[in-house]
C-alpha cells in the first residue's frame, strides 16, 4: 500500500498499472476483496484506489461529516495527481462519492462507472430504497450482499490490523451514511450536471439496492446506459471481477459523440 | 449533594425500577426490544402497572429511600420511555427524598435545551431534589433514536456542556453553534432550584469512561459489573479524580444491586429470584442491534469479529467471584449473589453481603437498589422495601 498526501490527510492507497487514469472508489465494506478486479483493470489503466478518509488506516479530519467532504477531497486529488479526465469507478458507497464529484465538477471526470451505487433516493418517505443493513440479521445482510455468500472473508483468518481496518470501514460508513440513510436528499436534483458518459452496472442478484434502482439512476443521468452482471450481488466486481473489468474496458473504448 | 436529613447516613439508598411491562414477556422469545409490536402492550394493564410502580416509589418517601428512574425505548423490559415523566409526578407526590434519573440519553436526544428545561422545572417543583443523570445508553437504544453511533460520545459531551451552560447562564440568551447543536438564543426558563445546578451523574461500564467522569467531577453509577469488574472501575475513578486535584469522595461512587430481603432467607431469595427477571431479560435483543458501528472502539470490534460478535462478548460479562462466566438468561439467585449482582436473604444476610462487597471495591456512597424488577408483585415489593428500610438502612451509617 502507498500513501497519498492530500489536504493534510495521509490516505492509504493502492496504486498500480499503466495506461489512462482510473480512480476507483470502494464501498463501505469488503475493501480488500476489490483487489482481484483492480489487478485486471491495472493491465489497461493506471489505477488509483484510495481508502476513504476515516476508513481503514486513512485518518479522517474531525470536521469531515458528509460525503461532500470526500468528494471535494478527491476532486483535489485528481488535480494533485494530474489525472487527466480520469475514468471514475465507484462501488456502492464509493458510487455515491463519485456522483457527488460528477455533479460538482463534471469537466474533471472523463467517464463514470457506477457499480450498485448508493446516494440517490427515488422512493417516498415510507419506502426504503436501500436495505437497512443495520437492522437486518447478519445472515440476511450477507444473503442480500452476495449471490454466493462464500465470497465473504473468513474473519478468523485475518490479522488484528486487517480486522481493525474493517471495523473502521464500518464505523466511517455509519458516520457518513447513517442519516439520511445512505443518500443525499438533494443529489437527485443535480444529476443533470453529470453530463459525462456513464455506465451503470448492477449485480443482477443485488438485495441491498435492487437492479430496478440502477435502471432508474441511469435514466436520470444525462448520458448513461444500464447493464447487469450475472451471478453477482451488491459487489459485482468482487464476485465477477473479470466480467466487470471487461465491461469497464469496453465502455472506456466506446466511441461516443 | 445538597443537604437533607439522610446525609447523616454513610450511604444513600435509591430504589430503582424499570417499570417493566412484564405481561408481554410470555409472548417474546428472540428479542425483548426494538422490533416488538406495541399491540403486545395493553394500555389498561399498562395503566395499572404505571400506577403501581409510582405507588412503590411514593412509598419510598416514608421509608427514607431515594428514587431512581431511567429510560429505554421500544421495549417490554422498561415501559418508562421518558425518565422525567415519573420523576415529575413524584416531584409533587414526595416531599423529602431525592429524585435521580439515570438517566437521560443526551447523545440520543435531538434537543439538549429541552433536557435542560425538563430537569430545571422538576428541580424547581421538587424544591431542589433533582439529581440529573446523563447516559450514553445501551447499544440497542440507537435504532429507536436513529442517532449516529459513529459520533455518539462526541455528541454526548457537546450536549452535556450545552445543558450545563444553559442551566447556569442567567443573564439572557447566549450563542451556541457547535458541531451537533446550533442555537442562536439559548435562554432556559426556569433556572434550576439548586445552584449552580443539580448534581450530575453518569453510568459507566469501563475504566475509560470512569476516568472521563472523574476529571469532570461527575458521580458514577456502576450497573451490572459485579464482584469482578467493579473494583477496577472504582479504582480508575479514584485515581483520575486525585490526579485532577479533586477529592475522591465516596459519594461520587454508586453501585447498583438487585436486592431481595425477607423475614426468612427463603423469602428473601424468592423475592430476589423474581427481581432477577430484569437481568434475565434485559440483554435479550436481536444481535444486529447489539453493536452498531462505532459504539465501541475499532480494537474491541476487531476482537468481536474474530470471536463471534457482540452477543458472545455480552454473554461473558457476568462472572462469579472466581471468574466463571454466568449465563445471564438463566442465572440463579445463588450465582447472582456470588457474582455480586444480588444481595439477598434475611436482613443479616443482605447486610453481610453488602458489607463484604463494600470492602472488596474500596467503598462507595450510593447503593442503587433494584427493589422492584421482573415479575415481583406489588405486595412483595412493598414488603421488600419496608423491611430493607427498617432492618438494613439503619446499619449503613456504620460503613466508613
Amino acid at each position: 500500500m502507498e500513501r497519498i498526501e492530500i489536504g493534510g490527510i495521509s490516505l492509504s492507497a493502492w496504486i498500480g498499472g499503466d495506461g489512462p487514469p482510473l480512480l476507483f472508489l470502494h464501498g463501505g465494506d469488503y475493501v480488500l476483496q476489490n483487489r482481484a478486479c483492480l489487478d485486471r483493470l491495472a493491465q489497461r489503466f493506471r489505477v488509483v484506489a484510495p481508502r476513504h478518509p476515516g476508513f481503514g488506516s486513512s485518518p479522517c479530519p474531525a470536521w469531515f461529516r458528509t460525503v461532500h467532504d470526500i468528494a471535494y477531497l478527491y476532486l483535489d486529488l485528481i488535480e494533485r495527481l494530474a489525472l487527466d479526465r480520469p475514468l471514475v469507478v465507484g462501488s456502492s458507497f464509493g458510487g455515491w462519492v463519485a456522483l457527488e464529484m460528477a455533479v460538482r465538477d463534471p469537466g474533471r471526470i472523463g467517464r463514470l462507472v457506477l457499480l450498485d451505487a448508493l446516494g440517490v433516493k427515488f422512493g417516498g418517505r415510507e419506502e426504503r430504497d436501500f436495505a437497512d443493513i443495520y437492522a437486518l440479521p447478519a445472515a440476511e445482510v450477507l444473503r442480500r450482499t452476495f449471490a454466493d455468500p462464500a465470497a465473504a472473508p473468513d474473519y478468523g483468518k485475518l490479522t488484528d490490523g486487517e480486522l481493525e481496518d474493517i471495523a473502521r470501514d464500518r464505523q466511517a460508513t455509519a458516520l457518513y451514511g447513517w442519516k439520511p440513510y445512505m443518500h443525499d436528499p438533494a443529489l437527485g436534483h443535480w444529476l443533470h450536471r453529470g453530463k459525462m458518459p456513464a455506465l451503470v452496472l448492477w449485480g443482477d442478484a443485488d438485495g441491498i439496492v435492487a437492479p430496478a434502482h440502477g435502471e432508474r439512476l441511469a435514466a436520470a443521468l444525462p448520458d448513461a446506459r444500464f447493464a447487469t452482471i450475472a451471478g453477482a450481488g451488491h459487489y459485482p466486481q468482487i464476485e465477477q471481477p473479470q466480467a466487470v473489468a471487461d465491461a469497464i474496458e469496453g465502455f472506456a473504448q466506446e466511441n461516443r459523440p | 449533594m445538597s443537604g437533607n436529613g439522610m446525609q447523616a447516613n454513610g450511604m444513600q439508598v435509591w430504589h430503582f425500577s424499570e417499570m417493566a411491562y412484564h405481561p408481554a414477556w410470555p409472548h417474546l422469545d428472540e428479542t425483548y426490544r426494538v422490533t416488538i409490536p406495541s399491540r403486545l402492550f395493553d394500555p389498561k394493564v399498562g395503566a395499572d402497572l404505571y400506577h403501581r410502580y409510582l405507588d412503590e416509589w411514593a412509598l419510598c418517601d416514608e421509608l427514607g429511600i431515594n428514587i431512581m428512574t431511567n429510560e429505554h425505548h421500544a421495549t417490554a423490559t422498561c415501559a418508562d420511555s421518558v425518565c422525567t415523566i415519573p420523576m415529575a409526578i413524584l416531584a409533587r407526590e414526595t416531599k423529602t427524598v431525592r429524585l435521580l434519573a439515570l438517566g437521560m440519553p443526551i447523545g440520543n436526544r435531538n434537543d439538549p435545551i429541552r433536557v435542560a428545561e425538563e430537569y430545571s422545572i422538576i428541580d424547581v417543583i421538587s424544591r431542589g431534589r433533582v439529581e440529573m443523570g446523563f447516559v450514553k445508553g445501551v447499544p440497542f437504544e440507537i435504532s429507536p433514536a436513529n442517532t449516529n453511533p459513529a459520533d455518539l460520545m462526541e455528541r454526548f459531551w457537546e450536549a452535556h456542556d450545552l445543558i450545563l451552560k444553559a442551566m447556569t447562564s442567567h443573564d439572557g440568551p447566549f450563542n451556541w453553534e457547535g458541531t451537533h447543536f446550533q442555537y442562536r438564543s439559548v435562554n432556559v426558563w426556569p433556572r434550576p432550584y439548586q445552584q449552580p445546578h443539580p448534581p450530575v451523574w453518569m453510568p459507566v461500564g469501563s475504566e475509560g469512561s470512569a476516568r472521563e467522569a472523574a476529571e469532570r467531577n461527575i458521580t458514577i453509577g456502576v450497573l451490572n459489573t459485579g464482584w469482578v469488574r467493579t473494583p477496577a472501575i472504582f479504582d480508575a475513578y479514584r485515581k483520575k479524580a486525585a490526579e485532577a486535584g479533586l477529592e475522591p469522595r465516596r459519594d461520587k461512587l454508586a453501585y447498583m444491586a438487585l436486592i431481595g430481603v425477607g423475614e426468612t432467607r427463603e423469602e428473601g431469595w424468592r423475592r430476589a429470584d423474581q427481581i432477577l427477571g430484569y437481568s434475565r431479560t434485559s440483554g435479550i435483543v436481536s444481535p444486529q442491534f447489539a453493536n452498531p458501528p462505532g459504539y465501541v472502539s475499532p480494537a474491541i470490534n476487531a476482537q468481536m469479529l474474530k470471536s463471534g460478535g457482540a452477543m458472545a462478548a455480552r454473554a461473558t460479562r457476568v462472572q462469579t467471584k472466581d471468574g466463571r462466566p454466568i449465563n445471564p438468561r438463566t442465572m440463579t439467585v445463588e450465582e447472582a449473589i456470588d457474582a455480586g449482582l444480588v444481595f439477598a436473604g434475611t436482613p443479616d444476610d443482605v447486610w453481610d453481603q453488602l458489607k463484604a462487597f463494600y470492602g472488596h471495591v474500596g467503598g462507595f456512597g450510593h447503593l442503587l437498589m433494584m427493589g422492584q424488577g421482573g415479575t415481583i408483585s406489588h405486595d412483595d415489593t412493598v414488603a421488600n422495601l419496608t423491611l430493607f428500610s427498617k432492618e438494613v438502612l439503619p446499619r449503613l451509617a456504620e460503613l466508613g
